[in-house]
């Protein structure tokens, strides 16, 4: 699952979004996907005016939609539970091609498959345009305590080893005949879980050495740069024009 | 994928001042719990943790089989607790769950808040709280198999109390709260299962190989085994 997506969802590229500072970006997308979860569901218009900005931010990055489409299906799950509201809630209904669906049913479920698709759309959008490594560092600009930055940058860093030691397990695994089909044939499975988190834990006391013998102080270096005013103000502007339609739509 | 998908709350479910409030209670609880994590594990906290984290991250990457064709994968939360202590554990699966929320686009980034308190502040207490409550039958393979069971599954249920606890405060008042109450419930108690068989297995294999690493086990010695015969 993620072991898949965890590097298809970063576009290299060098547009001015690319460019722009990680954490005006991390706050750009906050700000802006509170914007949307704050506009009232009936205002079908506000949501198509999101869309549009932050289609305009997709051509400036060059991202093809339907490079988008393709990764916003992780949505699906919550679209279907959408879909499923209008026949479960209560309330006055209304008839459409002869189905009974709630009024109330049809808004909610309107309601969160408008606002998680966008919300899911401005995630892909920063996944896109910012590497893991670049997203740290804007975290690290925003003051997020130093511990949780050091972590962060170490998971992110070793994920890979351990991705792949975990599938290897598994090929070797399945080398030996292991075809689980029912959740009582999982015991192979958790062992070599088992067995995953003693690597890793190893790993772990072997990599704190390895940084102690190289004088590590107990901090990342800060490898950021602080954005300018005119870097937040330009950077900020998506986000303005959203914060404008949420002042309209309200 | 029925774990995560169950789980990870999308944007829009909340309202903006419940899924702030729940940054504030998330913001807090990772205060506290980076705080204590520094005590449990000194000045190699950073690394383990780290290294902790990837695994973590690893092991929601691998499905297991509930039945032909449905397939899940791990939480965590109570395997964290019950292997790294829960201050670790805490930290460990939020940083996990900011990065797939950033990084990978899993999880609504201002359900952020409500995420991380369900799954790691809720979930990695629970866990804890029951692991610990029913240490003393934890003697032996058998006793911690269990309680790491019990512990997970607990954790599963409790942790989505905090998802029904949120769509009370700021969710659509549109739909009943019994009957979410009783879907979501219902459906973490099946997830529950399927966790609770999986981290009781893990726990069981790391305590078979490393028992010093297991976090619940610390403080309890095993007695001394003298083992006679002639080596095979």
């Amino acid at each position: 699952m993620s072991a898949v997506h965890a590097h298809l969802l970063h576009r290299p590229g060098n547009t001015p979004v690319h460019r722009l500072a990680p954490q005006v970006k991390v706050v750009a997308a906050v700000t802006g996907v509170l914007c949307v979860v704050a506009t009232p569901r009936e205002r079908f218009w506000a949501f198509g005016l999101y869309l549009a900005v932050l289609a305009g931010v997709w051509v400036i990055a060059r991202i093809p939609p339907g490079w988008l489409a393709a990764r916003a299906l992780i949505e699906v799950p919550f679209v279907v539970l959408a879909l499923a509201f209008p026949f479960l809630a209560g309330g006055p209904t209304v008839e459409f091609l002869g189905l009974r669906l709630s009024e109330h049913g049809l808004l909610s479920g309107w309601n969160i498959a408008v606002k998680g698709t966008l919300g899911v759309l401005v995630s892909l959008t920063l996944a896109a345009t910012t590497t893991p490594g670049e997203l740290i560092v804007g975290l690290q600009r925003l003051r997020v305590p130093t511990m949780v930055i050091t972590i962060a940058t170490l998971m992110l860093r070793y994920l890979d080893v351990i991705a792949a030691e975990a599938r290897r397990m598994r090929i070797a695994r399945i080398c030996r005949g292991h075809d689980p089909r029912f959740l009582w044939q999982v015991g192979a499975t958790a062992r070599g879980i088992g067995t995953l988190f003693i690597r890793s834990y190893e790993r772990g006391e072997r990599v704190h050495l390895a940084m102690v013998s190289r004088g590590w102080t107990g901090a990342m270096p800060d490898q950021g740069q602080p954005a300018g005013r005119r870097t937040w103000l330009v950077g900020l502007i998506p986000t303005a024009l959203a914060a404008i339609v949420l002042g309209i739509a309200l | 994928m029925t774990g995560s998908v169950a789980m990870h709350m999308s944007d829009g479910l909340l309202n903006p001042t419940t899924s702030l409030l729940f940054v504030g209670v998330a913001v807090v609880g990772l205060a506290v719990a980076t705080a204590k994590a520094r005590g449990d594990l000194d000045d190699r906290t950073a690394p383990l943790a780290g290294l902790v984290a990837a695994f973590l991250f690893a092991t929601q990457m691998l499905n297991f089989p509930v039945l032909p064709g449905v397939s899940g994968h791990l939480l965590g939360g109570a395997l964290a607790a019950i292997l790294v202590g829960p201050w670790v554990g805490a930290l460990c699966v939020s940083i996990v769950l900011v990065v797939q929320a950033l990084v990978f686009a899993d999880g609504g980034v201002t359900a952020l808040g409500a995420n991380v308190t369900n799954m790691a502040l809720i979930g990695t207490a629970t866990g804890f709280l029951v692991a610990t409550a029913l240490k003393r039958f934890a003697t032996g393979k058998v006793g911690l198999v269990v309680v790491a069971f019990v512990a997970a599954l607990v954790n599963t249920v409790v942790a989505s109390l905090g998802f029904v606890l949120e769509f009370a405060i700021g969710g659509d008042p549109a739909f009943s709260l019994g009957a979410v109450t009783a879907t979501v419930v219902g459906v973490h108690c099946l997830i529950g299962i399927g966790e609770g068989v999986i981290t009781a297995l893990t726990v069981g294999a790391v305590a078979a190989v490393r028992p010093d690493l297991v976090y619940l086990l610390r403080g309890t010695t095993r007695p001394l085994e003298l083992r006679e015969g002639t080596p095979a």
